[in-house]
């Protein structure tokens, strides 16, 4: 009897075998390999690294830069993301999905593509200014340049995650908790401040928390902004030492990396202190309370918000294309002048940016069937497993996406910078040390949706299974994965979505030979060539809004949230 | 086929014992099942014979096979027990036909042998045609016979069912009752039924194990149940039997002995050998109470007529025993109205054995 005891324990002791090892090596072994850099360069523990780098003034510089632009991003994002939330979730507001939809829409788009967006929005070069002949002239600087530019597109960007964790606040907020409060006497706009708002600090705080280490962590806007006025944050100063210096300043960038890292995590605990002051639990649920009627004002709201969504999505968007379409710096867009001839640049003719489409492609497609891959069984260990300490597995694959890229980047390449031991292998300057920093940094995005899958399944659908006589291999095969599939699917299309234009991480790693989009296009941008870059834009956000398209057909077999732009 | 023993099963979670001490064996082709309030511990029984928890001592034996100790479990996909849910638990993403054969499959069968079980099974259960249906296009009732198909085709030693009329509508239950009875007598498989509805394991069941508290604390047939319920909570749980204190006059002489109880004397079943004895308790039911204006009884008051069409469910306070309500019914015409005095006869009752209330 021992014998089918152990059996049966076997295939489920190979699964969880197996996700851990997944799992150290992708999350725990960079960060570890980072923190040893730190407190023991070299090998023996020692200061040096720290105290070198904090002797170093452009480190200071750059950190309170990083606060600058980090607090001021995330004051804006948090303003508008809540008002935007709250006049969405609760007012009768006419065309609500399509307004969820363009509003969530700069989320999909990568940041340095809405730089490169709103740059050729207001630069004298502006094609779209041109139009009106409202253009500076040429040599003017362009306003975004500045620090106050760098804060309005982080607001820009990550306005929609706040809005995304404020609605769904909003959405569980019971109706009677309103409604006593309107029969004790209160108006709209007292409901709103001293009940509604009130209840909602939790979602604000954590929705402030993530727009926070998003700011913090934002690599291309304040690439595309910054650098050009000379005004570096902590991510765009290690870019600039790695590129000057190469492997040798590898042990400095290592410690403004884990500085980022501290100034995030910082933000986090803060959320979770302020948090704790007060109970702020909600008990009951029941429906959403009824919408306010703006009444008179419904047209004038509207009216509103649709600008808004002009101002943030189409104006740039539109400026975008119009570059696109100029053939030279400068040039004025007429009928006579338009092309396409940087689209087949872009496409055909230039090697690096040729390499780059290719290499995207297959890294985005490789990063998401391997999630996916992953997820499933990761997620049935999370979700339904048995174990306590399986449930910490989720907060180490969380880790890669939670810091900024920047860190995991620089924790990759202390990791493989030399062969992998006893197999020689050379990562290092290779199209796969980016292969890997997508698989640690993305994994999560695949994992969470299928948790979300997991709890919506009932149970006794496995149950059922076992007692038919399947194994957990034959389980996951024949009815977990077919149940979860959606789930996990769309996590992998966002997958997609987000590393097809990836920047921050293969920046730091990428070598000749295996550019990404998002570097060619960063550096077709610094060496003035706008227009290529913007044609390669235009093209990656061609492909994310169809994919956007394509998923949606999952959307009915999706727990919902999962498709962050579906109302 | 098989039999099944439990034997001084205990299952504790983190600070109380879900089951406690149970052994209950259920013999070859019986039909037992487990009744008791929510929360008595009947689903984890359940589990615990499936396979899904691991008992935390005793032991479960299928045939002649230890399936669970303290030393170990096999694997629920290893038991070749049948389970039929309370959900009906079918994949969504798979058709009827299946759903009924994934066993079949999984033990890696012969096609067109495979085939032919399912057409069988699907058969038994009076759905033959309706294969290639997908779950969300069924009715209830054809799902629960679904679940039912799904199970018998692996032919189990043993079919566990779990609450499975609770998400049925009434008239559904009574239809499907009939056919779980019928599929019982047809095959002749041990089934172990857990409910919470006493009709239900009343009409189905050869013996009952009554829950309470993780323990069982009684395991009978349905007659013996009725009229010799073994301790106080048997008693109360079974048709809402009454409890009155009483002391015992005599000993037991065929079955029978004297007690006083309400200030009156009366004759109650008991088991062989009680003797006489001071704080007892009997246990009597609603057909066993009258009204006897004018003969021997007790008299009290009437708290509450609730006429239920036919006959009235009367509210009695004895004078004897203010604290104490007993219920009865008196067909029509109804001659009782709330408030009034009235005398009442018992005339038999039940003496709960010693020792054993819970």
């Amino acid at each position: 009897m021992s014998t089918r005891i152990r059996e049966s324990r076997g295939q489920e002791m190979a699964l969880t075998a197996a996700v851990t090892i997944v799992i150290v090596l992708l999350s725990l072994l960079p960060m570890l390999r980072l923190i040893k850099e730190i407190v023991a360069p070299g090998g023996t523990l020692s200061t040096v690294a720290i105290e070198a780098g904090l002797r170093s003034p452009a480190t200071w510089i750059a950190t309170w830069h990083t606060l600058v632009v980090g607090i001021g991003g995330t004051l804006l994002a948090v303003l508008s993301g809540t008002l935007v939330a709250v006049l969405v979730s609760l007012t009768d507001i006419r065309g609500r999905s399509a307004l969820v939809l363009c509003y969530v829409m700069p989320l999909m788009i990568a940041p340095q593509v809405t730089a490169l967006a709103w740059l050729q929005l207001f630069g004298p070069a502006s094609p779209f200014l041109k139009l009106f002949g409202a253009a500076p002239p040429l040599g003017t600087k362009n306003p975004l340049y500045s620090t106050s530019g760098i804060i309005l597109l982080l607001g820009v960007q990550y306005g929609p995650l706040v809005f995304l964790l404020v609605r769904a606040g909003l959405r569980k907020l019971p109706r009677e908790l309103v409604e006593a409060a309107r029969a004790g006497g209160a108006g709209r706009f007292t409901v709103l401040v001293t009940i509604v708002l009130p209840l909602m600090t939790p979602s604000i705080m954590a929705a402030a928390a993530l727009a926070f280490v998003s700011c913090v962590g934002n690599f291309g806007i304040p690439a595309f902004l910054g650098i050009p006025a000379n005004y570096l944050v902590l991510p765009t100063l290690i870019y600039q030492k790695l590129a000057g210096g190469g492997p040798a300043v590898l042990g400095e960038t290592a410690f403004l990396s884990v500085l980022i890292g501290v100034i995030a995590m910082a933000g986090i605990l803060a959320q979770e202190l302020m948090s704790r002051r007060r109970d702020y639990r909600i008990s009951s649920t029941s429906l959403p309370a009824e919408p306010y009627e703006l009444g008179r004002w419904r047209p004038v709201v509207q009216a509103g918000m649709w600008l808004l969504i002009v101002l943030v999505l189409f104006l740039p968007l539109f400026g975008l294309v119009l570059t696109s379409l100029v053939p030279g710096y400068g040039i004025a867009l007429t009928a006579k002048t338009a092309t396409l001839d940087n689209y087949r640049f872009v496409l055909f003719e230039h090697d690096a940016a040729n390499r780059a489409f290719f290499n995207s492609f297959w890294l985005s497609i490789a990063a998401a069937f391997f999630a996916v891959v992953v997820a499933v069984p990761v997620g049935y260990l999370i979700a339904w497993g048995r174990q306590r300490w399986v449930r910490l597995l989720n907060l180490a694959v969380e880790l890669p996406y939670a810091l900024p890229g920047v860190v995991l980047a620089i924790a990759s390449l202390l990791l493989f910078l030399r062969p992998i031991p006893l197999t020689g292998i050379q990562l290092y300057n290779t199209v796969w040390i980016i292969l890997y920093a997508y698989f640690a940094r993305f994994l999560v995005l695949a994992l969470r949706p299928t948790i979300s899958g997991y709890h919506q399944i009932d149970r006794a659908l496995e149950e059922a299974a076992q007692v038919a006589g399947a194994g957990l291999f034959t389980r996951m095969r024949t009815i977990i994965f077919p149940l979860v599939a959606p789930a996990a699917i769309a996590g992998g299309l966002l997958i997609f979505m987000t590393a097809l234009s990836e920047l921050t991480v293969s920046a730091l790693l990428w070598s000749s030979g295996s550019e990404t989009i998002g570097v060619v296009m960063f550096s077709f941008e610094q060496g003035g060539d706008s227009n290529y870059a913007a044609a390669m834009s235009v093209i990656t956000v061609a492909v994310t809004f169809v994919l956007m398209l394509v998923t949606n057909l999952l959307a009915p077999y999706l727990p919902s949230g999962v498709l962050p732009w579906r109302d | 086929m098989a039999r099944l023993s439990l034997d001084h099963v205990t299952k504790s979670f983190a600070n109380f014992d879900a089951v406690k001490d149970v052994s209950i064996d259920v013999a070859d082709g019986e039909f037992l099942a487990v009744l008791g309030p929510s929360g008595c511990g009947k689903t984890t029984l359940l589990r615990l014979v499936a396979g899904f928890e691991k008992v935390t001592s005793g032991a479960i034996r299928i045939g002649s096979d230890v399936v669970s100790s303290s030393v170990g479990s096999v694997a629920p996909e290893k038991r070749r027990v049948g389970i039929v849910f309370q959900n009906y638990a079918l994949w969504p993403h798979m058709t009827v036909a299946e759903n009924i054969g994934y066993s079949l499959k999984v033990a890696k069968l012969d096609k067109t042998v495979a085939r032919q079980k399912v057409e069988d099974a699907l058969a038994l259960v009076n759905l033959q045609g309706l294969g290639q249906r997908r779950p969300a296009n069924l009715s209830g009732g054809q799902r629960q016979r679904v679940a039912l198909a799904r199970c018998l085709v692996a032919a189990p030693s043993l079919v566990l069912f779990d609450e499975p009329l609770a998400n049925l509508d009434v008239h559904l239950r009574a239809s499907m009752e009939d056919e779980f009875a019928a599929f019982h007598k047809r095959t002749g498989t041990t089934i172990v039924y857990i409910t919470h509805d006493q009709a239900e394991a009343m009409a189905l069941a050869d013996r009952i194990a009554v829950m309470d508290h993780g323990r069982v604390a009684q395991l009978a047939t349905p007659r013996e149940l009725y009229h010799e319920p073994a301790n106080e909570m048997v008693a109360s749980f079974i048709s809402q039997g009454i409890l009155l204190p009483a002391d015992v006059l005599t000993g037991e002489d065929g079955g029978h002995c004297k007690v006083r109880a309400l200030g009156t004397e009366l004759v109650v079943r008991c088991r062989p050998g009680e003797r006489p004895r001071a704080g007892a308790k009997i246990c009597c039911r609603s057909a066993d109470l009258d009204v006897s204006p004018h003969g021997p009884g007790f008299d009290g008051l009437v708290k509450r007529v609730i006429y239920q069409g036919g006959a009235a469910r009367i509210e009695f306070t004895p004078a004897a025993g203010p604290d104490l309500t007993l219920h009865f019914e008196q067909p029509d015409p109804v001659t009782l109205e709330s408030g009034a005095q009235a005398r009442l006869r018992i005339r038999s009752g039940w003496l709960i054995p010693v020792g054993t209330a819970s």
